[in-house]
Parts: structure tokens; C-alpha cells; sequence
């Protein structure tokens, strides 16, 4: 993993909420969660596309606002009985920085 | 088994105990007995002890029939229902009844219950005096609530509170007489007792305590009650409910053995061997019974020995109370305080959260426990208490509950329940003495997989409804999935709805966190279902108080918009009943063109909408669309949505009244409330009823003399034609009339339940109560929508366009190339 991209700092998130940015590889959506933690995900839910950055967010995981699947925020797994994927990006923070990495992991290509 | 003749078992009273021992007998020997059951009511075997959950309007008869006649006629048991045993003839063993029928048995089970307990007091005899024992009993309640008199309860237990607290949320006024300086003193201590009382003067009812009634006042029919103290109080329902004594007519008749009841050895025979008494009218080692799970334990050991067993034998089991009124917590169980100096009290208090516990330890066992507002552990310190379990190990931490105490030693997760550790014999409900094993065995031999079917088929959590987490839990564990229980709000609770509403009300919950901190929720920030539940009930509880919390909105609710399939979003500026200008229309055609909104539609509710807006793109839509005095037509929210109006006398011929301004004006008045679904009006100038008022929320019908207001409609998937409420006849009338029964709504509506429901749920006769016939209730709905609107009137796009609300929401985090 070479290329990390500064994308902003924790605060420009709110928290339990998420921001999206365009990216080469499609809207990514940054989440926030209830403890600080950060996760990156392209915005598309796996069952139709649903923007995920627009849904609630609850512990590790968020609600699509299409039709209230729910994404495990690490993972990108859909919640059974739903089967599906999301693409998840690796995301760190670098003192109060978050950076992405432009890459998406092989293993977590959608199969929804 | 099958080759011995079958014998003739009659049982007289079908009630919880006569019923619950045919049922264990069916179970052990189903062939044994042809069954033939009398009972004085014309209803099938229903629980009693839930009539208090049916006069408070949360239950319905129908909700609260254990066995339905289908059952009966299944079990192939003979029910002569409405029809009373008169006479026994215990030589020549025929009973005979009220209509003459005779019948003749080998053996006879007697299970005729109590009376309600009388005081020699003048004026008794009256119309309008009842007790409270039975559906008739309950009916006739029901039937003064209706009429929204004034009503007395005497008697501070269990059954007069019940009783109380049912005609107080039926909408009457209620005093209670008690006795007793405190209330439930045979049940709680002096602490708890007050606490109770305290809470339900909060709550609104009256309290006579030591008071004695010295009469019925009236001639004709019961006019209020006398007190020895002379105090008098109005009353045109007076309910009894100062206890019960055993139904021992028919051991009379029979030449039984009496005593205050029926009595009973250890085998549930009375004197003689081919006569069993079961319940409420037996006497068994010089005790008689009122509550449920003596009886269980009497209906096992009865049928046992009907079915030839020869060595089951009763003992009366330790003894737990739980009041049934919603959202007041109460538990006993064993002593309520120190009885000597060798007997501890420990003691727990938190006034401002309204919880007490008290525990009595005795050589180092638990010997009693009363607990008052957090009622959690009752279960765990009755198991503690019946099980005679030494607790030197726990006692330090024993008064904060099972798991701060399993924490200290085995670290257990809080909040939770082991079923895994659970022994199989544990009992789990405590009204219907079902175990964790039978529980376990229904699940897995019946393929159950909904708490509605565990109930139906083990009677687990179908009384008082206490244990249902527990079973619940065991349902999840044996199943292995989060099977939710049809009342709980959603997997993160095991609280319904209302009990939630209540609890932030009387606890004064005033946060998210709050409520799920003390309403102990299993998640730390809630889930997809209950933060816009909660959002909503504290909005609405805490007018000007609470802070929305855009983070549990739905994101059209969140961004004042409704997103589309395709994630962009649809715009609809409000048109105040249904009225637009030349100006309005040219603002939204330049928004459409200047920002390429590929759809303009007319909506069913009179106004555009404006479809395929891009997010980024809608605080200036919205700062175009100001510019013009458009404001958010809330064409996304859980709120009201539009007023729909024909054009009514200024211009139809047919117009009876200005339809048209009255829409605008209902529509400037609630225009921004959050209610619990979405919420539309319609007002018809006519009864041609052009704007389709009559599948509407509230709808307004003009005709000649005034203004026909209905409610509860509904189009979309279920079509629900509203319920005519009132005629009104002026303006101002249908303006206060239609905020009060918002108000009424968006208090007890639940979240996501629309007025057709709720209508449907409690019931026209209580909407007219609480609209129609309680004026004062009525301006004091109205008055509190106003103060809520005070708040709630604020224009959401313009807050976001150019106040910078949530600016975030609209810009990328970042640019990336």
C-alpha cells in the first residue's frame, strides 16, 4: 500500500454519520462510528445501489436508506438473510489525518 | 390404560384452576375420563387475572380466552357454559344443573372459585355498585367509562389499584378508599408503598387512605361513598375490590367438609375420596389462596391423582406479586422486613430515578425481597429465595442485582440472560409454572419459532407477561436466532412502545442515552428501527427541551427531501391548501429549468413535485425556491404532510362553507409537527366531498350547519374509510378539535403506526371520550400542540439554504483526483 490520499481530519465527520467523495474508483463513502472508529466503503449498497453514506449508522454497521439492508462497515457483508457485498477501502488515521488508500482489497470485490 | 372403561369426571367452574387441572389430566391420561365441564359464565376458559390489562384498554377479551371453545370440542370435553351447577347429590354422585341437566360422575373436581368480598356496608345493593371479578364485572366498568363518570375504588391491594388505574386510563376521574395507611401493605413495605403512591397521585388518581367507608351514598342508584371520618366523595361507579373469599356453595351442597373454604388434604381430595377441590375454593393445611401459582401447583398435583397416581402430593410454593399496571414497577416476594435481630435488611434507594429494593436476609439466606421502579432482578432474588440458596459469596454485591453480583464472581455480561447456565427445572413463569426444559422441549419437538407460538403451546409468558425476556432469551438460544418478540420495539429492547413512552414521561428521560441507559438497552447507540422511534418520542415529550438528533432521522427526514431510487432526491414546496400564485409557478419553472430537473409532477396531495434533484445541488434549489416564499411542503416526514381542499363557496356552486381557507387554515396551524407517521388532512366544501376527505387522517365534510369532522381514514394498501367524530359549527371549533386529536395522536400513536391504526387500537368510544367529553382535556391537547408547534414552525430549507444547518451534508469530504 503506497499511495494514502489526506482526505480530512475525524472532526469533518460527524459522528455516527458519514461524508462521500468522488473518487477513480467510484463515491467512496467514510463512515464514522459512536467510538471514533473510521471505515471506507464504495457507496453502493450490494442490493441496488442504494447510497450507503445516506443510512443510520448503529455499532459497526449501517442501514442502506433504499430497503434497510445492513452493511457490516468492516467488512462490507451484508447482514443475513441478505447476501451481498460492498467494496471496503482501507482507511487509517494518522495523528488527527484520515487516509485512504486508493486500492481495493481482491478479496472484497462485490459478488452481490 | 385403553382397556379399563372409561370413567365420568365432572368438574364444576371453568375458570384457570378447573381448566388448567383438565389439561394436565388430558396430558397425562387422555383417555381416562369422558369430561364434562359446567360453568356459571357464558364465555369460554379465559384469565382472570388479565382483566385488569382489559379494562385499561391494552388487551381485548378475545386476547385473554386461554382455551377456545374449539378447544373443548377438540379434547372431546362436554361444556355446558352460562349454565351453573345447583344441587349435588354426593350418594347417588349426580350433579344437576340450572336448566335441569343431570349428570351423573365417578368423580367430581370442584374448582368454583371465590367471590369478591363484601363489607357490610348501606347502600351496597345499589345500581352502580360492582365488584371487580369477572368479564361482567369488567363490562359494566367499561360501560360507566364510557359515560365518563366519576368513579370510587375501595380497596388499596392488588385488585382495587388494577381496577383504579383502568377506569383512570378509560378517562374517569377515580378516588381510592383504602384502609390502610399504605397501599399493597400486605405486598409492599412503608417505603414502596408510598413510592407507589406517590407515582399514581402523578398520575392523576385520588387517594383516601386510612379510610374507612361507612356507606353508599343514594337513593335510586349509587351517588358516592361516606367516610367514618365523614369526609364524602361523588361518585356514580362504585367498584369493590377489597378481596375475595372462597365459593364454597357447592361443597356445601355436596356435605363437604368447610371450613373459610373448601378443605383439601395434600392429595386435593376434600372429605369425600370421589370429590377434588382445586383453587380459589379450597383450604388447604387452614390456608386459602388468591394468586396464580398455588394454583398450578394444585391443578398438577389434582390431575395426577385423577390419573391414578397415588403419591403426588401439594405443598403451597413461595409466593411472588407483581403489579399489573403499565410502566409502574412492583415485585414482592417472602418477608417484607426484619422480623427480629438476627434478620438483616439490606437497602437500595435512588429517589431521583423513583428505585427501591429492600432485601431480607435471614442466616444468610435471601428471605425477602421488595422492589419498587427497576424490577429486573425479582426473578432472580425469588429464585434465590425459593431455592434457599446461601448467599455469604454474593451478600456484598446481592443488593445490585444478578449481574453486578454473577460479575463479581463468574463475569457474567451485564444485562444478559445465561440461558445456558439455566438448570432445566428452573422455573421460568412463574403465573403458569413452566419450567426452562418444558420450554426448551416445546421449542425443539414443535419446531416453534415465535414467542406467540411458545405461548400458545406452553403457556410461558402468557399471563402477566413478566418473564417474557426470559423466554424470549431461551427461544433465541434454542433456535439460535433473534427471534423479536412481537411487542418489543426492535432487537435492541425487549420494552415495547408504550412502555418506553411512559418510562421517558414518568423518569423523565430527556436523552437518547438516557433512555437507553435506564431502560437497560442492549446496544450502545440503538439501531436503524428504535433511534428514529425514540428521536420521535422524546421530540414530542420534550417540546423546546429536547435537541433533534438529525443522526436517528431517516435521510429524507435528515436532509428535507425524498431520496429516489437513483439517489437523487424529490423537492415539493408546501402550497398551502392546495393554493399557488402565477409567481410561485414561474419560481419553480426557473428552479426546474436552471438546475435540469428532469420531472415536474402534480402530487395526489395539490402540490409539485420536483423529481431527480442531485443532492449537492439541493440547498440551492431550496435558497431559489425561498426567494419565491416557498417553504418545505415536509412531503418527506413523519409529520403533516398536505391539507387537500376543493374550492368550496367562494367559487362552487355547490359550496356550503370556505373549504378552501379553512384548509389553509389548518394547514398554517400545523404545518412542521412531528407526528408518529405521516399525517394528511382534506376538506370537503360539501358532502359531494370532492377532496376525498373521508380517507384522510382528519377530514373536514362542510355542510349547511357547520362542519363534519372524521378521522382514522387511510388510502394506500388498506383502504380505511374514516370514523365520523363530531359535527362543529365554527372555524375556530375545527381548529382546536383537529390539533387536540393530533396532539392525542402524536401522544399515543406509536412510531410508525398512522391514525387508522391507532384509531382501531384504543377505540372511537376513547378518542370521543377524551375529545368530545372531556372539554378540559380537550384545551389542554390543543394547548399543548400549540406550545409544540412554537418550536416546530421553522422553515427546514431555510435553515439549511442559508443558515448553514448541517452544511456538511451537502458537500464532499474531500476532492480527489
Amino acid at each position: 500500500m503506497n499511495d494514502w490520499i489526506d482526505i480530512g481530519t475525524l472532526a469533518d465527520i460527524p459522528r455516527l454519520g458519514a461524508r462521500t467523495l468522488d473518487t477513480p474508483l467510484g463515491e467512496v463513502a467514510v463512515f464514522r462510528t459512536g467510538d471514533d472508529d473510521v471505515f471506507a466503503l464504495i457507496n453502493k449498497c450490494p442490493h441496488k445501489n442504494g447510497p450507503l453514506s445516506e443510512g443510520i449508522v448503529m455499532g459497526r454497521k449501517v442501514a442502506c436508506p433504499l430497503h434497510n439492508w445492513v452493511i457490516d462497515l468492516n467488512s462490507g457483508e451484508a447482514q443475513a438473510p441478505d447476501e451481498g457485498c460492498t467494496t471496503t477501502l482501507p482507511l487509517k488515521q494518522d495523528g488527527d489525518r484520515l487516509l485512504l488508500g486508493l486500492v481495493v482489497s481482491t478479496k472484497k470485490v462485490a459478488h452481490g | 390404560m385403553n382397556s379399563v372403561p372409561r370413567q365420568r369426571l365432572v368438574v364444576i367452574g371453568n375458570g384457570m384452576a378447573g381448566m388448567r387441572t383438565v389439561e394436565e389430566l388430558l396430558r397425562r391420561a387422555p383417555v381416562r375420563y369422558d369430561i364434562t365441564v359446567f360453568g356459571a359464565e357464558p364465555h369460554p376458559n379465559y384469565n382472570r387475572i388479565m382483566l385488569s390489562s382489559v379494562l385499561a384498554g391494552e388487551k381485548q377479551i378475545d386476547d385473554i380466552v386461554i382455551n377456545p371453545l374449539s378447544w373443548y370440542a377438540e379434547a372431546g370435553i362436554t361444556l355446558h357454559t352460562g349454565d351453573p351447577v345447583v344441587a349435588i347429590d354426593a350418594k347417588a354422585k349426580i350433579v344437576t344443573s340450572a336448566s335441569g341437566k343431570a349428570v351423573p360422575y365417578d368423580k367430581l373436581l370442584l374448582a368454583t372459585g371465590s367471590k369478591p368480598l363484601m363489607p357490610p356496608l348501606p347502600g351496597l345493593e345499589l345500581p352502580g355498585v360492582v365488584a371487580f371479578r369477572d368479564i361482567a364485572d369488567t363490562d359494566a366498568m367499561l360501560k360507566a367509562a364510557e359515560a365518563k363518570q366519576r368513579a370510587v375504588v375501595i380497596g388499596g391491594g392488588l385488585l382495587g389499584l388494577e381496577a383504579a388505574w383502568g377506569l383512570k386510563r378509560r378517562g374517569m376521574p377515580v378516588a381510592l378508599v383504602h384502609l390502610m395507611p399504605t397501599l399493597m401493605e400486605r405486598q409492599l413495605d412503608v417505603e414502596a408503598g408510598g413510592m407507589l403512591q406517590k407515582d399514581l397521585t402523578e398520575r392523576g388518581l385520588h387517594f383516601f387512605t386510612s379510610g374507612q367507608t361507612e356507606r353508599v351514598l343514594g337513593e335510586a342508584k349509587a351517588e358516592g361513598v361516606v367516610l367514618a371520618d365523614g369526609r364524602s366523595i361523588p361518585a356514580d361507579l362504585v367498584v369493590v375490590a377489597i378481596g375475595i373469599r372462597p365459593n364454597v356453595d357447592m361443597g356445601k351442597a355436596a356435605g363437604l367438609d368447610i371450613n373459610r373454604g373448601i378443605v383439601v388434604g395434600d392429595d386435593m381430595a376434600t372429605s369425600d375420596p370421589d370429590i377434588y377441590a382445586v383453587g380459589e375454593c379450597v383450604e388447604h393445611r387452614g390456608q386459602v389462596f388468591g394468586l396464580v401459582a398455588p394454583l398450578w401447583e394444585q391443578a398438577k398435583v389434582c390431575a395426577a391423582r385423577l390419573a391414578g397416581d397415588t403419591v403426588a402430593t401439594y405443598a403451597t410454593p413461595a409466593l411472588s406479586t407483581r403489579l399489573k399496571i403499565t410502566g409502574i414497577d412492583v415485585f414482592s416476594a417472602g418477608k417484607l422486613a426484619a422480623e427480629d435481630d438476627g434478620d438483616e435488611e439490606v437497602v437500595f434507594r435512588d429517589a431521583t430515578k423513583g428505585v427501591y429494593r429492600k432485601l431480607v436476609v435471614r442466616d444468610n439466606k435471601l428471605v425477602g425481597a421488595v422492589m419498587y421502579g427497576d424490577v429486573a432482578d425479582g426473578g432472580w432474588y425469588f429464585d434465590l429465595i425459593k431455592g434457599d440458596t446461601d448467599v455469604t459469596e454474593l451478600r456484598d454485591r446481592l443488593i445490585f442485582g444478578q449481574s453486578f453480583a454473577d460479575a463479581g464472581c463468574c463475569g457474567g455480561a451485564k444485562g444478559s440472560i445465561d440461558v445456558a447456565a439455566m438448570a432445566d427445572d428452573t422455573q421460568v413463569c412463574g403465573c403458569n409454572g413452566v419450567s426452562k426444559g418444558a420450554i426448551v422441549s416445546a421449542i425443539t419437538e414443535k419446531g416453534l419459532t415465535t414467542l406467540d407460538e411458545v405461548r400458545a403451546h406452553t403457556k410461558a409468558s402468557a399471563s402477566c407477561g413478566m418473564c417474557t425476556p426470559q423466554v424470549q432469551a431461551i427461544l433465541s438460544f434454542v433456535t439460535g436466532a433473534d427471534a423479536a418478540a412481537p411487542e418489543a420495539m426492535c432487537k435492541c429492547t425487549d420494552h415495547g412502545h408504550d412502555f418506553v413512552r411512559h418510562a421517558i414521561i414518568d423518569q423523565h428521560l430527556k436523552t437518547q442515552d438516557a433512555v437507553r441507559k435506564v431502560l437497560g438497552w442492549k446496544t450502545e447507540d440503538g439501531c436503524a428501527k428504535c433511534r428514529p422511534a425514540l428521536n420521535y418520542y422524546l421530540l414530542c415529550a420534550w417540546p423546546g427541551e429536547y435537541v433533534d438528533d438529525y443522526r436517528s432521522r431517516f435521510i429524507n427526514e435528515r436532509v428535507h427531501a425524498n431520496i429516489q431510487k437513483d439517489g437523487t432526491y424529490s423537492v415539493v414546496p408546501r402550497m398551502w391548501g392546495g393554493l399557488t400564485t402565477p409567481d410561485e409557478l414561474r419560481a419553480i419553472a426557473d428552479v426546474a429549468d436552471k438546475f435540469q430537473i428532469p420531472t415536474v409532477k402534480v402530487t395526489g396531495g395539490q402540490r409539485i413535485d420536483l423529481l431527480g434533484v442531485k443532492k449537492q445541488d439541493l440547498p440551492a434549489v431550496w435558497a431559489d425556491l425561498n426567494k419565491a416564499g416557498l417553504v418545505s411542503g415536509h412531503a418527506y416526514s413523519k409529520g403533516l404532510r398536505t391539507v387537500k381542499t376543493c374550492v368550496g363557496s367562494e367559487w362552487c356552486r355547490f359550496g356550503t362553507q370556505d373549504s378552501t381557507g379553512l384548509g389553509v387554515k389548518l394547514e398554517k396551524l400545523m404545518w412542521g409537527s412531528w407526528t408518529p407517521h405521516k399525517v394528511k388532512l382534506a376538506v370537503s366544501g360539501c358532502p359531494r366531498n370532492c377532496a376525498e376527505a373521508t380517507i384522510k387522517d382528519i377530514g373536514i365534510i362542510c355542510v349547511e350547519a357547520g362542519y363534519d369532522m372524521v378521522i382514522g381514514g387511510n388510502g394506500g394498501i388498506e383502504v380505511r374509510v374514516t370514523d365520523p367524530l363530531v359535527r362543529l359549527s365554527t372555524e375556530d371549533e375545527v381548529l382546536e378539535y383537529s390539533a387536540a386529536f393530533m396532539q392525542l395522536y402524536r401522544e399515543e400513536g406509536r412510531y410508525l403506526e398512522r391514525t387508522a391504526p391507532y384509531v382501531e387500537r384504543v377505540g372511537l368510544a376513547y378518542i370521543k371520550k377524551r375529545i368530545l367529553e372531556d372539554d378540559a382535556g380537550r384545551k389542554a391537547l390543543y394547548a399543548r400542540f400549540l406550545f409544540s408547534q412554537s418550536y416546530a414552525q421553522n422553515d427546514p430549507w431555510a435553515e439549511r439554504a442559508s443558515g448553514g444547518v448541517d452544511s456538511h451534508e451537502f458537500q464532499p469530504l474531500a476532492v480527489v483526483n
